[in-house]
């Protein structure tokens, strides 16, 4: 309320789109009368009139402003009346119309400064300019995700929030006709139990993106520490989790300038830099691979040449050899799968172009991560079978155990809530609403639950898996939502021992998707030396990087030549009579003393003797 | 006169530091200690003493810069202030990047003043305090106007502040008559200063010239407090001034300290900086709460003061005067040392840890050590 328009008149500056436009004597009655015609909707609705700290009217309509609805109020009374709600539920008013009329008003950040926004209708006082159409507004899309969000910490909301993005789901209904480069789709996907009214303004429950599980707050033989989760194997093999990867590939026949084209084909043996036949073995006579075979790492899936990348040889009785190049399409390395679909097309160019779409099914393993909608996430330690899984009185075996220290320091409210949520709507059969601020009350909620039987704090006698015995404590269990998440360990494992190197260091390459090695950096290099393992260290930075032996001219102290084919070795300066000693360097100091001699710095290296090592 | 500890000391031919055989006679003296226990006892010392020692080719730099700064990223921003006050001290994080970058002056410098005993009362302290802050003619001007037309400065004085800070409109004269000579007359409550030469910008000049200068107090010191700790009052000043404060009458030169290590090198020398180095980095690293033992604190500061000087950590400091070439090339301006290197034909020994691992050698630490120690039976055969 601080930048309110003060009521004395004094000149002000007027600015349009942050264009200075002219000056005004009395900025109050300017502003009032354009919000007048605004309402009249004689201006647009989208232009935004403010007033701002320095005492300057701003009128903005410019574009990629974000705005948002408010209830426009009038001395302490909403505008927009049960009148107005009556009209538009028999369709005789429609949005535009409530809009047009200045009912409802869009606000952007620098004229909401100038507003007094009231939560709900209770808390309105005849100082109030604009109400929330309802609370549950304020939060975005993602954040509406999370139901009793209201019950949760905030950087929880916030982690919730974020995680829901990252959740597999059946993410559009004509994904068997696509051909997305690389995409998840939850086979099974379900409609949250607990719901919130953002989550049906998105049509959630048409595209969702998880399951409901059955969880129990329950430590299991310490495979759940740190939040870990142990999930019963007869859930995953119902479907529960089971998603498929899919990948598409594409190649397209390239025209090149002087008439040469690339060719879709099952390459001959004489294209240069072809690969064993075995790889070439899913291949039809057109170059393609046929759909439904399966396909490991490396296989080819589009067999391509391409034309030579430089003018064709000739050879010495005058004949043009053609060697084509080998420019086939394959699996990655690392993936693998069954292929879905073979889709012929035309390019922009008009080149034919190729798009093979592999699917990978993919059934939780260890490792794979989960996350309920409260920024509780966790990657799977063990799959139990359901014998030895804790069961209830009536036989209900938990498809998740989620461990008991991630509550209490997180205080993730809303997920408990969920849990007798969940649990109620499953008996009663019927969605529970878990809207921000205005969901479905506790104590109803665990009156319900009693009817059904239970207990109403959610807990229940537990029986263990393996000796049968009942548990001491009583066992909260009940239904949440939860999603997977795409970060799975097939994606991320690795392993090297040997494998490629940069050119330019010899250094091993980085990466995954170049079977890189893993980096042994400046700290870890500290460590090492703090630990005084002086051999481990060598070995890591030379042994197992980039050793070389260089001959090194004793005489002038740079690198000399070895011809192997002659076996000896001479210094190009000093000649062939003197002595040339090898030397186990690294390489990348190698390619220091070639980078200083460019400087013009002669670094001469005196050779001198050094124990064994 | 040779006390039993030392006796069995040579006897033993132990090598034990002066504070543990101090120790040990004190609790001779006091009777704990029994005289045929002192053998038992002396070997048992000795054992211990040879166990804490570091070994031979231990890494301790390495050890030291970790054990400083992985607590060090744990440091929060939070700072403490002195109760109640208007005073602020850097602390954390930032006080620690500034003892060791060794800046010449600190950003919040500070000084801590104890006092004798015949000063510690409130009364004495406070008083003390008073003429410790330092008046300048801008902290007693009510106005300040210029004349352009007689070329001179007008100020009115204001009478309470005078005597607020304990001056006399007779010893503001002298002082100013000292300064400005002729140029300075005092009229009732009115300064004027008169120009040197009749043109505006010496006028202008002379103006800051005039507003800063220094009437009573210590030079520096812009803001005192007072504070009871235990049964001690002590003065916590803003602003710094060593050489100035030791001649005040009342203060205990002998802990009176400042924050500025560097003042404490120009006026006690390196020794005492050295261990100023310490006890801030010390006093830093307990009031954010971490434990980091004192033997790596006094290793950095040590390297720091090596040579004489105080030298900071980085490129202008310890690492930019390695004796090699290579290591001092890896850390920063590569190039620069390269080339200096090369004109002036420097010769790297390759004995250093960067350089081995540059050149792809087992360094000489750790492991990497015993050929060393071959070395030294070599030497002893030759004898």
């Amino acid at each position: 309320m601080k930048s309110q328009i003060p009521d004395e008149t004094k000149t002000c500056d007027v600015y349009c789109n942050g264009k200075f436009i002219g000056t005004h004597e009395k900025p109050k009655e300017l502003i009032e009368e354009l919000k007048k015609l605004r309402s009249q909707n004689i201006i647009s609705p989208e232009v935004c009139i403010a007033y701002d700290k320095k005492g300057k009217v701003h009128i903005v309509s410019d574009a990629g402003r974000l705005l948002r609805p408010l209830i426009k109020i009038k001395n302490g009374q909403p505008m927009l009346t049960e009148e107005h709600l009556e009209k538009i539920k028999k369709g005789e008013m429609t949005w535009a119309e409530i809009v047009s009329r200045g009912l409802i008003e869009y606000m952007d950040a620098a004229e909401e400064e100038n507003t007094l926004v009231a939560l709900n209708e209770t808390e309105l006082t005849n100082q109030h300019t604009h109400m929330e159409i309802n609370p549950f507004v304020i939060f975005g899309i993602c954040a509406n995700v999370v139901p009793f969000l209201n019950h949760n910490m905030a950087t929880r909301v916030t982690l919730g929030a974020n995680m829901s993005k990252q959740g597999i789901g059946m993410y559009c209904s004509n994904y068997g006709i696509r051909a997305d480069t690389q995409r998840h789709l939850l086979t099974y996907a379900q409609k949250p139990i607990v719901k919130t009214k953002g989550l049906d303004m998105v049509n959630y429950d048409k595209r969702p993106s998880g399951q409901n599980f059955v969880v129990a707050v329950i430590a299991h033989g310490g495979y759940n520490m740190q939040d870990a989760l142990v999930i019963n194997k007869a859930s995953l093999e119902r479907g529960l989790g089971r998603s498929v990867f899919f990948r598409s590939y594409k190649a397209e026949e390239r025209k090149y300038p002087g008439g040469q084209v690339d060719l879709i084909e099952v390459p001959d043996k004489e294209v240069r830099g072809y690969r064993s036949e075995e790889c070439y073995r899913y291949l039809g006579d057109d170059g393609i691979i046929e759909p439904e075979s399966i396909v490991g790492e490396d296989d080819i899936l589009i067999g391509k040449t391409s034309p030579p990348r430089f003018l064709e040889v000739i050879e010495e009785f005058g004949m043009s050899v053609k060697h084509r190049r080998e420019s086939s399409v394959n699996v990655r390395t690392g993936e693998g799968g069954i292929i879905e679909k073979v889709l012929l097309s035309e390019s922009l160019d008009g080149d034919k172009l190729v798009k093979v779409k592999m699917r990978d099914p993919r059934i939780p393993t260890v490792g794979d991560k989960f996350a309920s909608r409260h920024g509780q996430k966790g990657v799977i330690g063990f799959i139990v079978p359901q014998e030895d899984a804790p069961f209830t009185e009536s036989g209900i075996v938990p498809d998740l155990m989620l461990n008991p220290h991630a509550i209490p320091s997180r205080m993730t409210v809303g997920q408990l809530l969920e849990t007798i949520g969940g649990k109620v709507g499953a008996m009663s059969g019927r969605m529970i609403d878990g809207t921000a601020f205005s969901g479905e009350p506790e104590a109803d909620m665990r009156k319900e639950l009693e009817a059904h039987g239970f207990k109403s704090n959610g807990k229940e006698v537990i029986y263990d898996g393996i000796t049968g015995e009942r548990l001491e404590a009583e066992i909260f269990i009940g239904v949440v939502y939860y999603q997977k998440l795409k970060h799975m360990v097939v994606d991320k494992i690795r392993a090297r021992s040997r494998g490629p190197v940069q050119i330019l260091t010899r250094q091993p390459t980085a990466g995954k998707a170049r079977e890189g090695g893993l980096r042994l950096g400046e700290m870890e290099k500290d460590c090492l030396v703090g630990h005084g393992a002086a051999l481990l260290l060598k070995e890591r930075l030379l042994d197992e990087s980039d050793k070389t032996t260089v001959p090194i001219c004793t005489q002038c102290g740079l690198v000399a030549v070895y011809d192997k084919f002659r076996d000896y070795s001479y210094c190009t300066i000093c000649g062939e009579n003197v002595d040339i000693t090898f030397v186990e360097m690294s390489y990348a100091f190698k390619l220091l003393l070639d980078e200083m001699k460019s400087l013009c710095i002669y670094p001469k290296l005196l050779l001198g003797e050094k124990g064994g090592l | 006169m040779t006390t039993e500890v030392q006796k069995m000391i040579e006897e033993k031919n132990a090598d034990l530091p002066l504070i543990v055989i101090k120790k040990l006679e004190k609790k001779l003296e006091s009777g704990k200690l029994k005289k045929k226990d002192l053998g038992k006892v002396m070997d048992r010392v000795m054992d211990v003493y040879e166990k804490a020692k570091i070994e031979p080719g231990e890494g301790v730099g390495v050890l030291a810069a970790q054990s400083i700064g992985e607590p060090g990223t744990q440091m929060m921003m939070r700072t403490k202030h002195y109760a109640g006050t208007a005073m602020d001290v850097t602390k954390g994080l930032p006080r620690l990047i500034e003892i060791f970058d060794a800046r010449r002056t600190p950003k919040t410098p500070m000084m801590t003043v104890h006092l004798t005993k015949e000063y510690n009362t409130a009364e004495k302290a406070e008083a003390l305090a008073h003429s410790i802050k330092e008046t300048q003619i801008r902290h007693i001007a009510k106005s300040l106007k210029l004349d352009f037309l007689k070329y001179r400065i007008v100020i009115d004085l204001n009478k309470e502040e005078l005597k607020k800070r304990g001056l006399t409109p007779k010893v503001l004269e002298t002082i100013i008559k000292e300064k400005f000579e002729k140029q300075a007359s005092l009229e009732k409550d009115t300064l004027i200063i008169k120009a040197p030469k009749k043109v505006a910008s010496v006028l202008q000049k002379l103006r800051g010239e005039v507003l800063k200068t220094h009437l009573s107090g210590i030079k520096g010191v812009t803001y005192v407090v007072i504070q009871k700790e235990d049964r001690n009052y002590m003065v916590y000043t803003q602003g710094t001034n060593l050489p100035d404060i030791l001649n005040v009458k009342g203060i205990d030169p002998k802990k009176t300290k400042t924050n500025d290590i560097k003042e404490i090198e120009r006026v006690f020398g390196i020794e005492a900086a050295r261990h100023m180095l310490v006890e801030e980095t010390k006093d830093t690293l307990k009031d954010a709460g971490l434990v980091v033992d004192y033997r790596h604190v006094s290793l950095v500061s040590d390297a720091m003061c090596a040579d004489g000087a105080i030298k900071a950590i980085g490129r202008h400091g310890i690492s930019g005067s390695k004796a090699s070439v290579l290591a001092r090339a890896s850390f920063e301006e590569t190039v620069k040392h390269l080339l200096k290197a090369s004109a002036y034909g420097e010769v790297d020994g390759l004995k250093g840890v960067v350089e081995n691992i540059i050149v792809g050698q087992v360094i000489a630490l750790g492991t990497g050590v015993p050929e060393l120690i071959m070395k030294t039976e070599e030497k002893k055969s030759k004898k």
